[in-house]
């Protein structure tokens, strides 16, 4: 019994909570045309990249922040923020990880991450972003010679500029909505992957979002081309320390499909989510826009979203090319004081496209979830079909589930099918389980991964698992 | 091994079991007949665990006082109770529940826990032995099971985890002859000189297939009568009502 409490008190905490003491190099606070001449100067962007910034920038003046969604949240002083932060030692930055500060590798071996050669993940290629640069990116070489390219986005910005000016912004315009405008004009690293026609990606290709600084806003932008006939499966994972301010990520990512290209991007979310009482964690405000450009090309995103103070997020598909395919299975968990609204946008242009919606929303506590989706069929889009189906799970009396699927369809050809269920754990199936001989919380952690498996099944093996725990961690303490 | 004196149980200020009196020994069979709402699956329910009510007296189980211990601690001690409603739980497949319980009650006991082939080899043979259909093991835990799937698969169950104490809460309403017959062999198997059981039933029909050493019969919250098998008979034929 005195092992098992230790067991769990162990994992109530949320483990990545520490933060490393490291000498910084931060922009001067505040947001304004000279912290983005800073950040672009520092980073040695080309001339056209600063004026895509400032044009953002310009358009951001205009934009009123959004209020529409379901959690509130105190007004953020977008001048009361650092809008770059990056280790010293990134200062210069070095050629290999021996050359990397010992600090920053041994803050991924905490992690679970390791980049030294010996101790790499097997078959997982990871890029390690810390507050707004990216510090490393293993098996480069290999990755090479089939000339996959997967960088950091400012050494893409350096090396690949063609690539970057053709599609950067091309999914997420700059005139986009107030937070992706805002990274638009602002953003700091994040992650660059392009496979080139016809490759297979033959591993998993990671980013790893770890946010360190304090009083800082972590804006990281990720481009993924996928070229003709090609392949690529792509997971992100995020933590931040344990603060009780609450720290803002608004990242882009733009994703592209060729012809019968094919992206899988699966995230796995655990920023922190504040304390029992709500007090800090992360607003995790995201902006996730995939296109289908090519024909037969395919764009699925899966998330498991667990952590964050606030998740206000649609990764979204266009399915532009005829026969496209875009897919969502998401597993949102909300527990304490968490608030999530998320879901997706599947806009079908092109002829025969097809989408499906899995959403499984899980709330304990005091916490608040919302399904929000939109389902888009263009007039011209015939025999496009959907499938939505958006089940919500409660724990308790005290938290909230919302769904509100938006339907549009200006084609009679095609077809929007739409499921939704609301159910409980019941207190009759947990009695069950504990005469089973399973305590409470691995009854609800086998009740919850029962409930979502179907999007579970969707991520890569090794992540899979982690998920898994990760869905029973968060919910610990939910019940009895 | 279970000693139950005095036992008094309250749910909302109505009370249900009035002061209840019951000693099984190890290997012992004992059967519970009484009618409709006269406090068996209540009984049943105080025995294994299940949290809501205000209990009176006392329960020993191995000498322990089981009423303070907690619903998967009984378990772990080797009380199952195989339930008159056995519970739906979607998107469970019903071999991971089996797993997760049996190594959940291993691992409490300081047992090794079985990893994947161990665990198929004794459901392998376990099925067999009760001639039950494996298929039924990959579905959803009881969803669409039939009546008589749902009560095979805790015979199943109970069959895997070998229990000190199994508990039958009406095991066999419903069931057809083959049914019945997997039950009773479920539970013929398991018999030995450690083992009991405490069988709740209304029909006679199942205890011709388990000789129970011992037939209580519940009323109104205390058991009126107990005796052997005979008096299974008698009830039969004089039926509940006019039982004294
Ligand atoms: N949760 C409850 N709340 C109120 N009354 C209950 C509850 N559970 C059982 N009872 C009542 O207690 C009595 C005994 O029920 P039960 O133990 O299920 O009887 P049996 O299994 O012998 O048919 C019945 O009258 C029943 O209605
Ligand atoms: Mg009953």
């Amino acid at each position: 019994m005195d092992n098992r409490q230790k067991e769990i008190d162990n994992l109530k905490d949320y483990k990545y909570g520490f933060s490393t003491d490291i000498e910084n190099i931060r922009a001067p606070k505040g947001l304004n045309e000279d912290v983005i001449k800073f950040i672009s100067n520092i980073k040695k962007e080309p001339q056209w990249m600063l004026d895509f910034r400032l044009k953002a920038f310009e358009r951001f003046k205009q934009l009123k922040e959004p209020d529409w969604q379901k959690p509130k949240y105190p007004k953020i002083d977008y001048q009361d923020l650092y809008y770059y932060s990056a280790p010293k030692s990134m200062d210069n930055k070095p050629k290999s990880l021996d050359e990397l500060d010992p600090k920053l590798l041994e803050t991924y071996n905490k992690l679970g991450i390791p980049l030294q050669e010996q101790a790499r993940l097997n078959g997982i290629a990871v890029d390690a972003v810390f507050d707004s640069v990216s510090v490393a990116t293993t098996f480069k070489e290999e990755l090479t010679k089939q000339g996959i390219i997967f960088c950091s986005m400012s050494e893409a910005i350096q090396k690949h500029p063609d690539l970057v000016k053709k599609y950067l912004g091309s999914v997420i315009p700059t005139t986009d909505h107030f937070f992706a405008t805002l990274n638009s004009a602002v953003f700091t690293d994040g992650s660059f992957v392009y496979i080139p026609e016809g490759v297979k990606c033959p591993m998993e290709l990671s980013t790893y979002f770890r946010i360190n600084a304090s009083e800082t806003g972590q804006f990281e932008r990720t481009l993924i081309i996928a070229d003709k006939g090609s392949y690529v499966s792509y997971l992100e994972g995020c933590t931040a320390p344990m603060r009780d301010e609450n720290q803002l990520h608004a990242a882009n990512v733009e994703l592209i499909a060729l012809d019968d290209a094919e992206i899988k991007y699966s995230t796995v979310q655990n920023w922190y989510p504040g304390d029992k009482d709500g007090v800090g964690g992360i607003y995790n405000f995201v902006t996730k826009r995939g296109l289908c450009k090519g024909k037969n090309s395919k764009i699925s995103w899966t998330q498991v979203e667990t952590g964050s103070a606030i998740t206000w997020k649609y990764p979204s598909c266009i399915l532009k090319g005829d026969n496209s395919v875009g897919e969502f299975y998401s597993i949102a968990i909300t527990n304490n004081h968490q608030k999530a609204d998320t879901g997706t946008k599947m806009i079908h242009l092109g002829k025969n496209t097809k989408s499906k919606i899995i959403s499984k929303g899980i709330s304990a506590g005091n916490s608040d979830m919302m399904y929000r989706g939109l389902v888009d069929i263009a007039s011209k889009a015939d025999n496009s079909r959907n499938f939505t189906q958006c089940d919500s799970l409660l724990m308790g009396n005290k938290c909230g589930a919302h769904t509100i699927p938006y339907i549009k369809n200006k084609n009679l050809k095609s077809n929007i099918e739409h499921e939704a269920t609301t159910s409980k754990i019941s207190d009759e199936q947990l009695y069950y389980c504990n005469q089973r001989g399973l305590n409470q919380e691995e009854a609800v952690s086998l009740i919850v991964n029962g409930f979502c498996k179907e999007v579970l099944q969707q991520l890569p093996m090794e992540f899979a698992v982690e998920a898994q725990k990760l869905v029973g961690i968060s919910l610990e303490g939910s019940v009895g | 091994m279970l000693s139950i004196e005095s036992l008094k149980a309250k749910i909302d200020d109505k009370e249900i079991l009035k002061g209840l009196n019951l000693n099984i020994n190890p290997g012992e069979v004992h059967a519970i007949m009484g009618p409709n709402g006269s406090g068996k699956s209540t009984l049943s329910n105080i025995l294994s665990g299940k949290k809501g009510y205000e209990v009176n007296g006392s329960v020993t189980f191995e000498g322990q006082n089981l009423l303070e211990l907690e619903t998967e601690e009984r378990a772990h001690k080797g009380i199952f109770l195989a339930f008159q409603y056995p519970l739906e739980i979607p998107g469970v497949n019903t071999n991971t529940f089996l797993k997760t319980s049996i190594n959940a009650i291993k691992k409490a006991r300081g047992e090794k826990e079985l990893d994947a082939i161990e665990f198929l080899k004794l459901i392998k043979q376990k099925s067999l032995e009760l001639k039950f259909d494996e298929k039924i093991l990959s579905r959803q835990l009881n969803v669409g099971f039939s009546g008589g799937e749902k009560k095979k698969n805790e015979i199943l169950q109970m069959s895997i985890l070998n229990p000190k104490l199994s508990i039958l809460d009406e095991t066999d309403s419903g069931l057809d002859i083959d049914a019945l017959r997997i039950v009773s062999e479920g539970v013929n198997s398991l018999r030995n000189k450690e083992n009991s059981f405490l069988i709740i039933t209304h029909y006679q029909r199942l205890l011709d297939y388990i000789k129970p050493d011992f037939v209580h019969v519940l009323k109104n919250g205390q058991i009126i009568k107990s005796g052997d098998y005979e008096l299974a008979k008698e009830l039969e034929k004089v039926g509940y009502e006019d039982f004294n």
